[in-house]
């Protein structure tokens, strides 16, 4: 059984692609990750629309993690990747060495899905990261 | 409401006290704000004690240490800002004419926790697989972000550090005094970039206290004294920025919570004599010279190479060594502040002494987020 690490990554049923599940205010079109109810940037309530988030983005920010908490695997790049919608996520960058020269800011990326471990159960947990999309 | 008056302040060195807990922490505090108050315990009307990780009844936790006197408390949580916040409830409480002599604590005992917020059990959480939420990472990308804007340097950054704990070598009160180069900040072990070991602040234990009163109460303690003003008090949230839910925007509530503090105390940027300010990581102290309007859009680079901001510069910032260098027990921290700044405005700061200092600025900020500024003046 595979389960995501956070709800907002789905799984569809009988194994297609995974997506990110974002939300639209219909009155001021702000996109949210995730869904929610209401919208903290009009203050409108029941106006919002499930969408799909792109796979696409830009790095709009990054850092290289050099200390972390116990079992967490470093050196490894954090970003914030801006996605078209006009919503960001908190993602980490892989598929290249962490290192400063490796990374510039607007950087285009893909984004992919990974089984990153299995917990207590035997699910597989499924994350999704970023890595230099194709050209 | 009415004017408020800080007439008595206290802290502890900051430092590793593992074997206090708050309830001891802050009683020392409290006992050092009541003797330069002239004031006993039993004198308090009301309670403010802020405090992050052991916030349950932390201010009744001090009056069992030092008097059970029965009065109100409130204890305040508000991440880094807890102590500020906790600040500003005593001001109120005497602002509103509710009570004449209020005290505001800020305690906190980290022990060695390491980094904030860490989870305990990495397997069941998405810090390292969907980026970082811990405060070293978000801090060095709001400094990348400051680098992206405008080319702000890792080594302008560093001169935070080499700063702070250079004011900090005049601050006996400061968890370390140690004096630090730029070559020393940089080939510090990065943690995070571009934050290395120095540039990040460290986890410590410590009190502060500080005793707010009426203009009547004031006048009778100060006894032709220097009176010293709450000017300003003023406390933000952050409004809706698009990044800010996935990176905290500590810039804009900063910069909403300046333009009301300045306003409430009929002041600019240009009348205040020193600051200090949220310097959890080098990165932040750069962002906040902006944020605070010590400089323009984009120049914090430039006021930190011209060393405007330094002991004997323009607006010397942080001359109790700031977070970096003093230390930063969560909760003690906005109460600490204060604290420097009275010392500053009464002539008490000793080799660290801003000359002619007539007004000052308080400010801290909780990530998640919650920012606030206190203006002084005599």
């Amino acid at each position: 059984m595979q389960r995501p690490i956070v709800p907002f990554i789905k799984l569809p049923e009988g194994g297609g692609t995974p997506y990110l599940v974002g939300s639209r205010c219909k009155a001021c079109g702000q996109v949210y990750v995730g869904t929610r109810r209401s919208c903290p940037r009009c203050y409108e309530t029941g106006q919002m629309q499930e969408i799909r988030l792109s796979d696409r983005g830009e790095l709009y920010l990054w850092t290289i993690v050099h200390q972390s908490a116990p079992g967490i695997n470093v050196p490894y790049v954090a970003g914030i990747v801006d996605l078209p919608e006009g919503v960001s996520l908190r993602a980490n960058v892989e598929g290249i060495e962490p290192k400063p020269e490796n990374l510039r800011f607007g950087m285009p990326l893909e984004l992919f899905f990974e089984v990153v471990r299995q917990d207590r159960e035997g699910n597989e947990i499924v994350a999704y990261k970023f890595r230099p999309a194709a050209a | 409401m009415r004017d408020v008056y800080v007439v008595g302040v206290g802290m502890i060195k900051f430092g590793r006290y593992p074997e206090m807990d708050i309830g001891e922490l802050g009683g020392q505090a409290v006992h050092l704000a009541l003797k330069d108050a002239g004031l006993s315990i039993k004198d308090v009307q009301m309670v403010a004690s802020g405090n992050l990780y052991q916030t349950n009844m932390s201010g009744q936790r001090v009056l069992k240490e030092i008097g059970m006197t029965g009065v109100p408390v409130y204890n305040v949580a508000n991440a880094c800002a807890s102590g500020s916040t906790a600040f500003r409830e005593a001001y109120f409480a005497v602002a509103s004419g509710a009570y004449d002599i209020a005290l505001a604590v800020g305690t906190e005992q980290m022990g060695k926790m390491g980094l904030l917020g860490a989870p305990r059990d990495p397997s069941t959480s998405p810090e390292g697989v969907l980026g970082t939420g811990l405060m070293p990472g978000v801090f060095g990308m709001a400094g990348m972000e400051h680098m992206r804007k405008y080319g702000t340097t890792i080594e302008q950054f560093a001169k935070v550090s080499v700063k702070n704990h250079k004011h900090a070598i005049y601050n006996p009160l400061s968890q370390y005094q140690v004096e630090l180069s730029l070559e020393d900040v940089l080939n510090s072990r990065m943690v995070s970039y571009p934050n290395t070991l120095y540039m990040c602040c460290p986890t410590g234990d410590g009190a502060a206290a500080a005793i707010v009163v009426s203009p009547e109460k004031a006048r009778q303690l100060a006894g032709g004294g220097t009176l010293i003003k709450v000017a300003a008090s003023a406390l933000t949230t952050d409004p809706f920025t698009p990044r800010d839910l996935a990176l905290a925007d500590v810039n804009t509530m900063t910069r909403n919570c300046a333009r009301q503090a300045y306003e409430q105390a009929g002041l600019g940027p240009q009348d205040i004599n020193s600051v200090e300010l949220h310097d959890c990581f080098a990165t932040a102290e750069l962002l906040h010279y902006e944020n605070l309007e010590l400089c323009g859009e984009g120049e914090a680079g430039r006021l930190i190479d011209s060393g405007a901001t330094a002991l004997g510069g323009r607006v010397p910032v942080n001359t109790s060594g700031g977070l970096l260098s003093k230390g930063h027990p969560i909760g003690a921290t906005g109460v600490a502040n204060i604290c420097e700044i009275v010392w500053q405005l009464r002539g008490q700061a000793g080799q660290r002494q801003v000359p002619n200092h007539k007004a000052g600025l308080a400010h801290t900020i909780g990530l998640g987020s919650a920012c606030a500024i206190h203006i002084l003046t005599k």
